[in-house]
C-alpha cells in the first residue's frame, strides 16, 4: 500500500509521540473545522467510509453511532467511551496507538464525541498498560494545555473533557457492557441486552463504546473524506487495517495495511516470513485467540479481511495473526487458551462459568494423552453448548479455538486419546 | 399492546411485558432458577432461553422485551437442547447430595432436572468444593451447592436493603460471600431461604427436622406483629417444625420477618400445658376443675370495681370477647386491651386503624413517621416503605428516635415539639405532605403509648388534615398497630366503661392495693410487679411475666393451635387456624373465660364458638368479613381534649426485634439472633 495511505505513520515510534510531533504528521490540523461541521455530517462521512468496528465484532461506526439519540434530552448526557482494555491475545495494536500515535486517538475522540453530542468520553485503559497510560495521559495534559480539550475545545464551541480510567486486568472489561459497569465502579459482568448501550449505558445514559483504532481513524478520514478510505480495500472491508503478527513470523510485529491483504503477502512483506519457510506453516489463528484456526491449507489465498476471513469459516476479530509453524503441538496451543478463557470468565452465566473449565480440563487430557475416546464426543458438545447461550460473547470466544481445532486438527486430537498411539504403530 | 405468537398461538400483552410473562400468560411454562417477579432481572442462569424465529442465537425470555410480531418458540429442538444444556452446566459442578440436602423435595434444580436433565454424568473432572459461610444463626449455607443465581443478593440489596450478601471471585471460583461474617443485619434475612432454587441456603434452625412430604400444612395468619402477614405452619407430630410466608398482596407480598418465621420454636418450650395454683409460695399442678373453682371463688369475692382484666398482645377476638362479656356480666368496668397504654379515640376507629392500608403505601407520595420504628415493629411493611421509596424516590420524613430503616429519612425531631412546629404549619416538611396527592402520617407506638399519647394523636391528626390527608378517595392518616392483638380489642371495644381503670390506672390502683381481682389474659408486656398483692389470675400459653406474680395459672392455646380471629393494624380480620391440638390440658382461649362463666353460674349467650362469632357479628358486622377490609372510617375529633405536651423524646418501643412476646423469648433461635447482632 502506499505509505501515503496510512493512517498511522508513526506506529513503529521512530518519531516523537508529543504534541509537536504529531502536528508536524498532520494532527489537530484544521480540527475546529471538522467540529464544526457537526454532528450530521461527521455521522454521514464516517457512514460513508464504510468504517467497520475495529474491535473485533466489525459493527459499522456509522450505524452504530446513528443508533444514538438525535439530541440529549435534558439530563440525559451523552457519553462516548472508548475501549484501551486491549487483552485479546495475540492483539497489540491499540498499545501502539496509546504509546506513539496518542494525539490520532484524542483527537478522534473529540471528532467522535461531536458525532454523537457527547460533551464527556472515558478512556478505559488495560491496568497492564501502566507506560501507554502515562503516555496517554501526557498527551491529553498537553491538549488541555493548548486549548485543544476542555471548554470550547479548539475554539469550536464544544467544550469536552476526556477522562483516563484504568482497568484492574480482567479480559471480560473489554468487553463493552462489563467495560460500563467496571467503570461505574461495579464488577465487570456484562450486562443483558437489550437495552444497547445507546439507549441505556454508562450511568444509564446514552453511551457509545467504540474501539481505540476505530476512533483513531476518525480525524484521517474526516480529513481525506469517504471516497478515499472507502477506496482503499474492497466494498464492506474498506480502509487500512493493523495486523499484529506474532508466533512463528521471522519479525513479529504490528503493522498497518490495506483491507484485504493475502495473508502471505502480510507474514513475508511485514513478518519476514514463516519459520522455515511458507511451507513450514501449520495453521494460522486469523483475529486474536477467540477467532478459529485455520490450517495451512486455507492459508494460500486467504484475504484478510471481514468477509474473507468469514467465508474461510474463521474472522477478522481484532486481526491478532498467530502463526504456528509445525513445530507447533497445536492441541497444546489451543488447550493454552482454553485455559485463558477459562481463567477469565467472569462467572456470571452457567454455560461460560461451568463449561470453560469444562472444555479446558478435557483440553488438558487431550495434551497429556489421556484423553478418553468419547471425550471428543463431549469436548464437541459442550462447546456447542457454550456458544450462543452466554449473555455476552466470551463464551462464543471460548468455544471457537476449540471448535476449529475440532473442524481441522480432529486427527491430532484423535491420536491424543488414551492408547491410540499403540493402536497407531500397531 | 404489542401482538406475539408462542408457539403458534397469538398472544396479545401489555407494552413492556418480557417474553418469559407473555409465556406465562399464554399459560406456557418456561423453566427458569435467576428469575423471581419481586427481584430485578439479573438474566444469568439461562435456563429461560427460548428462540426467537428470525434471530439466530437462543434470547433469554426473562430480560427480552416483547415486540411487535416476535415469533416465539418454546418446544424447539433448539430450545430443549438449550436447556438441556444449561441444565448439565448447572449440574457438573452441584454434588449428588439431595439425600442429606434439606431442599430435597422441594428443589427447583431437582424438578427440573427431572425434565431436562441427562440419565447420566458426562463430567469426568473433580467437581467444585466451595467453604460454606457463616449467615448467621437462621440460614445455613452449603455454597457447594450454589447455583450462582444471585437471588439472594439481589434481595438483600432490593428488598432488604441491607446490602451485606455479593459476590466474590471470578468465572468457576464465584462465590457469595456476606460483607460480615456471623450474622445477616435484616430483620427480612429468613427470606432468602425460601428464594434459593436450591439447598445453598437452608433454615439453620429446621436443619435436618423433616421432609417436606411428612408436615402438614395449615393455612394461617401471623401474629407476631401487628400487619398480620399471610403464613403456612408446617407441623408433624403435634409440634410446629416451620411457618413460611404465603402470597397475599394486601399485606406482606411474599415476604416475612425472622421473628414470625422463626420464633416458633419458642412454641415447644415453657409451656403451660396444665392448669397451677399458687399454694404456700409455691406452685402445683392441679385439675381444671380445682383451679376454676379457686378463681370463681376468688372472682366471687371481689367487688366489682375493685376487679379488673387486661388482654395481651396475642390474644385473638375470641378469648378478649369471650373475657370482656363475663367481666361485663359481673358489673366490672375496669377492662382494658391497651397493654402499653397507648392512647386511642375512645369508639373512633379512624384513631387506631393503618387507614392508607399496605398496599396504600404504593401509592403514598411523601411520608411522615411519628414516633415509629416500622423497620422493627413491621419489616413487611417497612420493606413497603423502601419499595415505593426505590421506585419513584419519595420524601420521607420521621419524628422519633434515629435509626436506619434501610432508606434516607429526613429527621425532624425527637419528640412531640416537632410535631407541634408541623401543626402548627410552620415547619418546611409541611410543604412537602401539602403538595402530595397521597400524603401519608404513620403513627406508632411510640408516639401513642404515653401519657400525652391523646395530645400527640390529635396533633398528628391536625396536620393529615393540614395537607388534606383525610378525603373520600384516601385517607393517610394511619397507626401502626406494633402488635397483632390490639387492634382487634379495640374494634370490640375492650376498652373501661364508665368509672373503669385503663391498664395504666390498674397498675397504680394495684400498686396501692385498691385491686383484688385481676384477670390476665396473655397480658405478659407489663411489669407483674405492681400486682404483687393482687389475686391474679393469668391464662395464656407461656410461663412468662405474667405468670410470674400469678396466683392461678390456666393453660390456654397459642396461635398455632386454635382457630381465632385477629384484626390487623389494617383493620381487616383474618382467621388463624389450627395446626395441630394445644399440648396438654391446655384450652383455646374463648373456652375458658366461658367455662368459668358456666361455674359462677353467669349467663353468656353462646357456649360454642360459632355462637361466639354470632355475637361478635351481631355487635361489629364488619368483624365477621374476614380478609376484608373494613368500612373506611371518617378522621373524627379524637385527640381534642387537650392537655399538657411532654417534652420527652418519642421512645424506640422495641428495643429488640428479636424477643417481643412470650413465644419470641422462649425461642432459642430468637436468642441466637439477638446474641449475633449484639456480637456482630
Amino acid at each position: 500500500m502506499r505509505d501515503a495511505d496510512r493512517v498511522f505513520p508513526n506506529l513503529d515510534g521512530t518519531a516523537d509521540a508529543g504534541l509537536a510531533a504529531a502536528r508536524r504528521r498532520g494532527d489537530w490540523d484544521g480540527t475546529r473545522a471538522l467540529v464544526r461541521r457537526g454532528r450530521e455530517a461527521i455521522q454521514g462521512t464516517i457512514r460513508d467510509s464504510g468504517l467497520r468496528g475495529r474491535g473485533g465484532a466489525g459493527f459499522s461506526t456509522g450505524l452504530k453511532w446513528s443508533f444514538m439519540p438525535k439530541e440529549p434530552a435534558p439530563g440525559r448526557p451523552h457519553y462516548l467511551i472508548v475501549n484501551a482494555d486491549e487483552s485479546e491475545p495475540g492483539t497489540c495494536k491499540d498499545r501502539e496507538i496509546l504509546r506513539h500515535e496518542p494525539h490520532k486517538l484524542i483527537e478522534g475522540t473529540l471528532l467522535a464525541g461531536v458525532g454523537i453530542s457527547a460533551h464527556t468520553a472515558y478512556i478505559y485503559v488495560r491496568g497492564e498498560f501502566e507506560a501507554e497510560r502515562r503516555c496517554l495521559e501526557a498527551a491529553i495534559a498537553e491538549c488541555y494545555a493548548a486549548g485543544l480539550l476542555g471548554p470550547d475545545a479548539c475554539g469550536s464551541g464544544h467544550d469536552f473533557d476526556i477522562h483516563v480510567h484504568r482497568g484492574a486486568g480482567a479480559y471480560i472489561c473489554g468487553e463493552e457492557t462489563g467495560l460500563i459497569e467496571s467503570l461505574e465502579g461495579k464488577k465487570g459482568f456484562p450486562r443483558l441486552k437489550p437495552p444497547f448501550p445507546a439507549s441505556a449505558g454508562l450511568w444509564g445514559y446514552p453511551t457509545t463504546v467504540n474501539n481505540v483504532e476505530t476512533i483513531a481513524a476518525v480525524p484521517a478520514i474526516l480529513r481525506r473524506g469517504a471516497p478515499w478510505f472507502g477506496g482503499i480495500g474492497r466494498p464492506q472491508n474498506t480502509g487500512t487495517k493493523l495486523f499484529c503478527l506474532s508466533g512463528h513470523v521471522e519479525r513479529p510485529c504490528t503493522v498497518e495495511a490495506e483491507m484485504g491483504i493475502p495473508l502471505r503477502e502480510l507474514i513475508e512483506q511485514y513478518g519476514g516470513g514463516v519459520h522455515g519457510g511458507w511451507d513450514n506453516l501449520l495453521a494460522v489463528i486469523p483475529g486474536g485467540s477467540s477467532t478459529k484456526v485455520l490450517p495451512a491449507s486455507a492459508c494460500d489465498n486467504l484475504q484478510m479481511d471481514f468477509d474473507g476471513l468469514r467465508e474461510a469459516g474463521s474472522a477478522l476479530g481484532t486481526a491478532g495473526v498467530i502463526v504456528m509453524d509445525r513445530t507447533t503441538d497445536i492441541v497444546a496451543a489451543i488447550a493454552r487458551l482454553s485455559h485463558f478463557y477459562w481463567h477469565e470468565s467472569c462467572g456470571q452465566c452457567t454455560p461460560c462459568r461451568e463449561g470453560t473449565g469444562w472444555v479446558s480440563r478435557i483440553m488438558d487430557r487431550f495434551v497429556a494423552g489421556e484423553a478418553a475416546p468419547s471425550d471428543l464426543d463431549t469436548l464437541e458438545s459442550v462447546c456447542a453448548q457454550i456458544e450462543g447461550h452466554t449473555i455476552c460473547a466470551l463464551g462464543d470466544a471460548a468455544a471457537w479455538p476449540v471448535q476449529g481445532l475440532l473442524t481441522h486438527f480432529r486427527d491430532e486430537l484423535e491420536q491424543r486419546v488414551a492408547g491410540s498411539s499403540r493402536i497407531l504403530a500397531a | 399492546m404489542p401482538k406475539l405468537s408462542i408457539d403458534g398461538t397469538e398472544v396479545e400483552v401489555a407494552d413492556g411485558t418480557t417474553v418469559l410473562r407473555a409465556c406465562e400468560q399464554a399459560g406456557v411454562e418456561i423453566p427458569r432458577f435467576c428469575f423471581h417477579e419481586r427481584l430485578s432481572i439479573a438474566g444469568n442462569c439461562r435456563m429461560c432461553l427460548v428462540e426467537q424465529v428470525g434471530v439466530p442465537k437462543p434470547v433469554a425470555s426473562c430480560a427480552m422485551p416483547v415486540t411487535e410480531g416476535m415469533q416465539i418458540l418454546t418446544q424447539s429442538e433448539r430450545v430443549q437442547a438449550a436447556r438441556e444444556g444449561v441444565m448439565e452446566f448447572l449440574l457438573v459442578n452441584h454434588p449428588l447430595d439431595c439425600p442429606i440436602c434439606d431442599q430435597g423435595g422441594e428443589c427447583d434444580l431437582q424438578d427440573q432436572a427431572l425434565y431436562y436433565g441427562r440419565v447420566r454424568s458426562r463430567f469426568r473432572e473433580a467437581k467444585r468444593a466451595v467453604s460454606d459461610k457463616d449467615f448467621g444463626p437462621l440460614v445455613k449455607t452449603v455454597m457447594t451447592r450454589c447455583i450462582h443465581c444471585t437471588r439472594c443478593v439481589r434481595f438483600m440489596d432490593e428488598v432488604a436493603g441491607v446490602p451485606e450478601l455479593g459476590t466474590m471471585g471470578r468465572g468457576e471460583d464465584m462465590e457469595i460471600v456476606a460483607a460480615l461474617e456471623g450474622c445477616l443485619h435484616s430483620e427480612l434475612a429468613g427470606n432468602v431461604v425460601d428464594l434459593c432454587p436450591v439447598g445453598a441456603l437452608t433454615s439453620k434452625p429446621y436443619a435436618f427436622a423433616a421432609r417436606p412430604w411428612e408436615l402438614s400444612h395449615t393455612e394461617s395468619v401471623d401474629v407476631l406483629d401487628g400487619a398480620g402477614s399471610a403464613i403456612r405452619i408446617d407441623a408433624r407430630d403435634g409440634r410446629v417444625l416451620r411457618v413460611l410466608p404465603r402470597v397475599n398482596e394486601d399485606i406482606n407480598e411474599e415476604w416475612i420477618g425472622d421473628r414470625s418465621r422463626h420464633a416458633v420454636d419458642g412454641l415447644a418450650v415453657r409451656r403451660l400445658d396444665q392448669p397451677w395454683l399458687q399454694q404456700n409460695g409455691a406452685f402445683e399442678p392441679v385439675t381444671w376443675d380445682v383451679a376454676l373453682a379457686a378463681v370463681a371463688t376468688a372472682l366471687q369475692d371481689a367487688a366489682p370495681e375493685r376487679t379488673a382484666a387486661l388482654a395481651g398482645d396475642l390474644v385473638g377476638l375470641e378469648g378478649m370477647a369471650a373475657l370482656a362479656d363475663l367481666m361485663r356480666q359481673r358489673g366490672v368496668a375496669s377492662v382494658d386491651c391497651r397493654l402499653d397504654g397507648g392512647a386511642f379515640g375512645s369508639g373512633e376507629p379512624a384513631s387506631w386503624r393503618f387507614n392508607a392500608t399496605i398496599a396504600g403505601i404504593d401509592r403514598a407520595d411523601a411520608i411522615l413517621l411519628v414516633g415509629t420504628n416500622p423497620r422493627r415493629e413491621a419489616p413487611v411493611i417497612n420493606a413497603r416503605i423502601r419499595k415505593r421509596w426505590r421506585a419513584t424516590g419519595i420524601p420521607i420524613a420521621r419524628i422519633g428516635p434515629a435509626t436506619d430503616l434501610t432508606y434516607p429519612v429526613t429527621e425532624l425531631g425527637a419528640g412531640p415539639d416537632a410535631l407541634a412546629e408541623l401543626a402548627r404549619g410552620t415547619h418546611p416538611f409541611v410543604a412537602e405532605l401539602g403538595q402530595a396527592r397521597h400524603p401519608l402520617i404513620v403513627v406508632g407506638s411510640g408516639a401513642l403509648a404515653r401519657a400525652d399519647g391523646a395530645v400527640i394523636l390529635g396533633l398528628a391528626r391536625q396536620v393529615a388534615e393540614a395537607a388534606d390527608a383525610a378525603r373520600d378517595d384516601w385517607n393517610g392518616f394511619s397507626v401502626l398497630q406494633r402488635c397483632a392483638a390490639r387492634a382487634g380489642g379495640l374494634e370490640l371495644g375492650v376498652v373501661p366503661v364508665e368509672g373503669g381503670l385503663d391498664s395504666r390506672g390498674m397498675v397504680s390502683a394495684a400498686s396501692e392495693g385498691g385491686l383484688d381481682f385481676l384477670y390476665l389474659l396473655g397480658a405478659d408486656e407489663i411489669d407483674p410487679e405492681a400486682f404483687r398483692g393482687t389475686f391474679t389470675v393469668y391464662q395464656g400459653h407461656h410461663a412468662d411475666r405474667g405468670a410470674r406474680h400469678a396466683d392461678v395459672l390456666l393453660p390456654a392455646a397459642a396461635y398455632t393451635e386454635q382457630e381465632a380471629t385477629y384484626v390487623n393494624t389494617e383493620g381487616r380480620p383474618q382467621r388463624a387456624r389450627p395446626a395441630h391440638p394445644p399440648p396438654g390440658d391446655a384450652r383455646p382461649d374463648w373456652k375458658i373465660p366461658v367455662a368459668l362463666a358456666a361455674r359462677m353460674g353467669i349467663p353468656l349467650p353462646y357456649d360454642s364458638l360459632a355462637g361466639l362469632w354470632r355475637r361478635i357479628e351481631a355487635a361489629h358486622p364488619h368483624l365477621a368479613e374476614i380478609d376484608q377490609l373494613p368500612p373506611p372510617a371518617p378522621l373524627t375529633s379524637f385527640g381534642d381534649a387537650g392537655g399538657e405536651l411532654d417534652g420527652a423524646p418519642f421512645a424506640e418501643v422495641v428495643p429488640d426485634y428479636y424477643r417481643t412476646c412470650p413465644i419470641s423469648r422462649a425461642s432459642a433461635t430468637m436468642a441466637a439472633c439477638a446474641r449475633a447482632v449484639a456480637d456482630a
